[in-house]
């Protein structure tokens, strides 16, 4: 059983221990900063935390000893700018796309072949890697100077992002991102080379006769089963997707009650059927349907899902999970997620039942088990 | 020599102080300035060398006009003022 995880928030970093029977805080970090992503590497026991500081930009903080103390390292940032750099502006309002690390979306380590590898999604849409531990950082060219990224444009935010990374546990050097707006791109070498991985998806917010394009989609969250590498999870600005062929092609999963709308998705670790979502309803209004809070499971692939409202608010709330905020434990068996109020809520049985650990958090923006 | 200063907002996140430097312009000012403390660059500049959008610059009491370039002199005895504006939160 996981003892711990992580919450990063609008207003600072939360680990939680499970002791005596029931979750508490141990440790808190970054008090009155944001804190949109955090990663536990496993590989060598060390923390990453990304700060987004409203006037000072986006910054990174490592700790060695279990979150107790943190250091300031060398936040992603863009080279010197180039005399000749082409410029991309946003296709849907025709500003510019920044030279500049607007937030850190996405954290996500290496093989366990390439020690201090570690790779970092952003918004405007540049993918990062460092392979110092988070030293230093080298901007992934070959993924931003794609001539498919002039078709990029924001999804509730003012520019796209890398929001999800997927290092491949059977060969390091295939690496998946998710892009709100732009699709899901693969690389087999190691980031050298991309190629689109979207076919299948469909985006409703265009024009019909766009509405296939992959290098528009949005997928919202996307990830990959460790145990069955070769299927993958997308909850979608318009509903669920799966692949189940290495990102051959996605599948819509329809019929999705109460809501096929949501931000968040998890995987179980070795059964590739069995995954979780947070609905909400549908895009204009974002909140839970019919004032329920539940995690919808399936555990046949989409075929069929079941809504767990055990332990939940089973009205009047409005809680909305956000894509980083719902995560499985690497037995399969705790999930935890956070909500726009501020609660957390861990289940110790697959999402049969929830219990309730704080409703006083600032907003939640994502979560890791430790 | 110009005398710069910082918010005490951004010295609660990293280890500065007041100092004098030389330059003619806010941006050899800057310059000089984060040579003595290189972290601070990126909480004051965006990765494109402007001036990030909810930082703002005084010279002697006038906040500067080019936030792109920094290009607005400084006397030479002048005080430069580093510090967060109210429409970042």
């Amino acid at each position: 059983m996981s003892s711990q995880f992580i919450a990063g928030t609008r207003k600072g970093l939360f680990l939680y221990e499970h002791r005596e029977g029931k979750w508490a805080v141990a440790q808190t970090a970054f008090l009155g900063a944001q804190v949109p992503m955090v990663l536990h590497d496993s590989r060598d026991q060390s923390y990453y935390a990304a700060l987004h500081h409203g006037h000072f930009g986006s910054k990174l903080h490592r700790s060695t000893d279990g979150a107790q103390t943190w250091t300031e390292i060398t936040a992603p940032a863009f080279p010197p700018k180039p005399e000749d750099e082409r410029e991309v502006k946003c296709p849907m309002r025709g500003i510019p796309i920044p030279w500049n690390v607007e937030l850190v979306w996405a954290l996500e380590a290496g093989g366990a072949d390439q020690p201090g590898t570690l790779w970092c999604g952003t918004i405007p849409g540049a993918l990062f890697r460092s392979q110092d531990h988070g030293q230093s950082w080298e901007l992934v060219r070959s993924l931003w100077d794609r001539p498919e990224r002039a078709k990029w444009f924001g999804g509730g935010y003012d520019y796209p992002g890398i929001h999800s990374i997927c290092v491949d546990p059977r060969d390091s050097r295939r690496i998946a991102v998710g892009v709100s707006c732009g699709g899901v791109w693969a690389s087999d070498d190691n980031g050298a080379n991309w190629r689109n991985c979207a076919q299948g998806m469909r985006a409703a917010y265009l024009p019909p006769d766009q509405g296939g394009d992959p290098d528009i989609q949005d997928p919202h969250r996307m990830v990959q089963c460790p145990g069955a590498p070769d299927h993958f999870w997308v909850q979608h600005h318009n509903g669920i997707f799966k692949s189940t062929d290495n990102l051959g092609h996605w599948e819509e999963v329809e019929r999705v009650a109460p809501s096929g709308f949501g931000f968040a998705v998890a995987v179980h670790p070795r059964d590739p059927a069995t995954a979780w979502f947070v609905p909400a309803v549908k895009d204009e209004v974002r909140i839970p349907v019919d004032g329920r809070l539940v995690v919808n499971r399936t555990r046949d692939g989409g075929r069929s899902f079941t809504a767990c409202g055990c332990g939940l608010p089973q009205e009047d709330a409005y809680d909305l999970i956000y894509r980083h905020a719902l995560a499985v434990s690497p037995d399969g068996n705790q999930l935890v997620f956070g909500s726009t109020t501020g609660s957390l809520w861990c289940s110790a049985d697959q999402g049969d039942s929830w219990q309730q650990v704080t409703s006083h958090l600032p907003p939640v923006y994502c979560v890791r088990w430790i | 020599m110009v005398t710069v200063h910082v918010t005490p907002n951004l010295r609660r996140h990293v280890s500065v102080e007041s100092a004098s430097v030389g330059g003619g312009t806010v941006a050899e000012v800057l310059q000089n300035y984060f040579q003595r403390f290189p972290i601070l660059r990126g909480y004051v500049l965006e990765d494109s060398g402007v001036l990030r959008k909810h930082m703002t610059v005084f010279i002697d009491g006038l906040t500067i006009q080019d936030r792109k370039n920094l290009s607005d002199p400084v006397p030479s005895n002048g005080e430069v003022f580093i510090m967060q504006t109210l429409s970042g939160g």
